[in-house]
């Protein structure tokens, strides 16, 4: 686990050596050798072992059951996503959360029955990578993590620093125990997923590729929590469709505001506004700036360092909230 | 005779005015009570008949669609670079891409519940997205929006954004690096190829 986490860091590091060297390919993926590698061991595993599983599980047990699975670990996540919505400022939507794991937890016997979804309470998507995300954290370098799948330097280490220890399941002291649990999850997780996988394989025209823009634009998504600020695009402007500007105007204006915390209200309502067509995602990382404050400087073709500028603060964020936790009193 | 045709013209006048009347959420709307009312009730299309279902899709949903413009929107910066025949051959193939796409996706339909978010858009905008959300029972709700532009013929989607997923721009990459290494044709060779592997692959009869 350790280990683990130590490859990892060292990988953000490359991700980061990496960003200077211009690639042929996506300015988000200066791994990609590296992730393609990875993205097709992962193919194997999954095709070889977990797929098989999760059909096999599809199968024999009827689908109130799955549902109940699916609940039970849903319920447990919600105490999280709670935090992290209290840790991005949305103190309703954590509530609510917390509420939703009391409901749920009791009336719901243990989780297995959402009830508090039918009772307005609506289950959330956030986790510490969203919270780096809308405190101004730019995602950095793309990654496939082994096993676990698309990732970035910011929401793995995320992931190996926070939402592990913000998880449940890994505060249950009997080790056979937990991973038994961890296993069951995973595959509960795949069986839910097995039509979608599918469809997206049949869609894509290079797998790996269509995997790695949709993880991109939906992380991108769920850090505004489904309300991106639209940038704007200049390949957009070489359409002739009704509506468009030309790319001189696009160009002679400057791009959405972007950002984060507190004041990210303003922003998505400026992006309500007419704006400038929005910018190819690969193009500009989202970067910390006041809100309302136009990157000017962003030039529409111009894009930022792969790994965010402020790179060594992801970690010392990541350090910093680790010591929140124990302040909040999750850890046992 | 002519006064056959004055009428025929006329029809075809008031169709198009009538088309161009229909708010763009009040289009998606009624597409979506549509076909989702035939595919909760239709037992071949429960079953997985994925024929019936394509043509489902063909009848209710793609004459709402503008494939130009998206296969645009795809291109990118490539487009203008595909000479007239070859930006048919792209539409087309992107075409049949995404209708298999639609389809399977509505093949896996299980009586979610689809909400409307209210239209933020300023009167007389020629380009709006409408938003929409999936609740299924258990999980968070899922935003499915519609780009839509103002077309003659009505308003048209060029771009579905399913979870903050563009299934248009997120071909992007994999068209860009096609065209580097093989050309426009060589985009054009390779969709063909999934497009006839697809067909045999659900034993669908090729569009």
């Amino acid at each position: 686990m350790l280990r683990c986490f130590s490859g990892l860091l060292l990988l953000g590091a490359l991700g980061g050596l990496g960003g200077c060297a211009t690639t042929g390919g996506n300015p988000d993926d200066p791994l990609e050798s590296y992730n393609r590698a990875m993205f097709t061991f992962n193919d194997g595993v999954d095709k070889a072992i977990i797929k098989p599983i999760a059909s096999g599980y599809k199968a024999v047990l009827p689908e109130f059951a799955r549902t109940g699975v699916t609940n039970f670990f849903a319920n447990l996540g919600d105490i999280w996503i709670g935090v992290n919505n209290v840790l991005q400022g949305k103190v309703g939507a954590g509530v609510s959360d917390f509420g939703r794991f009391a409901i749920n937890t009791t009336v719901g016997i243990l989780g297995l029955f959402d009830v508090a979804s039918n009772a307005g309470l609506e289950k959330h998507n956030e986790d510490f990578g969203q919270t780096l995300g809308r405190w101004g954290v730019g995602s950095g370098a793309f990654v496939v993590l082994p096993v676990l799948g698309p990732s970035s330097v910011r929401d793995a280490i995320s992931l190996f620093a926070a939402d592990w220890h913000g998880d449940p399941l890994w505060y249950v002291g009997n080790i056979p125990a937990r991973n038994e649990l961890y296993g069951v999850r995973l595959v509960d997780n795949r069986a839910n997923l097995l039509d979608l996988g599918q469809l997206a394989e049949d869609a894509a025209l290079d797998y790996y590729s269509y995997v790695r823009g949709a993880y991109l634009q939906r992380r991108r998504s769920l850090i505004y929590d489904g309300d991106p600020p639209r940038e704007s695009d200049p390949d957009r402007s070489s359409e002739s469709g009704p509506g468009r500007k030309s790319a001189a105007q696009a160009e002679g204006e400057p791009a959405p505001a972007r950002l984060t915390g507190a004041s990210v209200q303003p922003v998505i309502a400026a992006a309500d506004q007419e704006l400038a067509p929005a910018q190819e995602f690969s193009g500009v990382r989202p970067q910390p700036a006041a809100a309302g404050q136009a990157a000017a400087s962003v030039g529409p073709r111009s894009y930022q360092p792969m790994v965010p500028r402020n790179y060594a603060a992801v970690l010392a964020v990541s350090g910093e909230t680790r010591t929140g936790f124990v302040r909040t009193g999750l850890r046992p | 005779m002519i006064k056959l045709f004055v009428a025929f013209c006329f029809s075809l006048f008031a169709t198009a005015i009538g088309a161009q009347d229909v708010a763009p959420d009040a289009l998606i709307r009624s597409i979506s009570d549509d076909v989702i009312g035939i595919v909760k009730q239709d037992k071949d299309i429960k079953a997985g008949n994925r024929s019936k279902i394509n043509d489902l899709v063909e009848a209710k949903v793609l004459p709402h669609f503008s494939f130009n413009h998206m296969t645009a929107l795809a291109m990118g910066r490539n487009w203008p670079k595909a000479n007239a025949e070859q930006q048919k051959a792209l539409v087309a193939e992107f075409r049949a891409l995404l209708v298999h796409t639609y389809s399977g996706a509505l093949s896996t339909y299980k009586n979610e519940v689809i909400e409307f978010r209210p239209l933020r858009a300023a009167a007389g905008d020629p380009d709006v997205t409408v938003r929409t959300q999936v609740k299924r029972p258990g999980t968070e709700p899922i935003g499915i929006d519609y780009s839509m532009e103002k077309t003659p013929g009505g308003w048209k989607v060029y771009d579905v954004v399913v979870g903050g997923v563009s299934l248009v721009t997120n071909y992007r990459d994999s068209f860009n690096a096609e065209i580097r290494e093989n050309g426009v044709d060589g985009l054009i060779k390779s969709l063909a190829s999934k497009n006839r592997s697809l067909a045999t692959q659900s034993g669908a009869k090729p569009k």
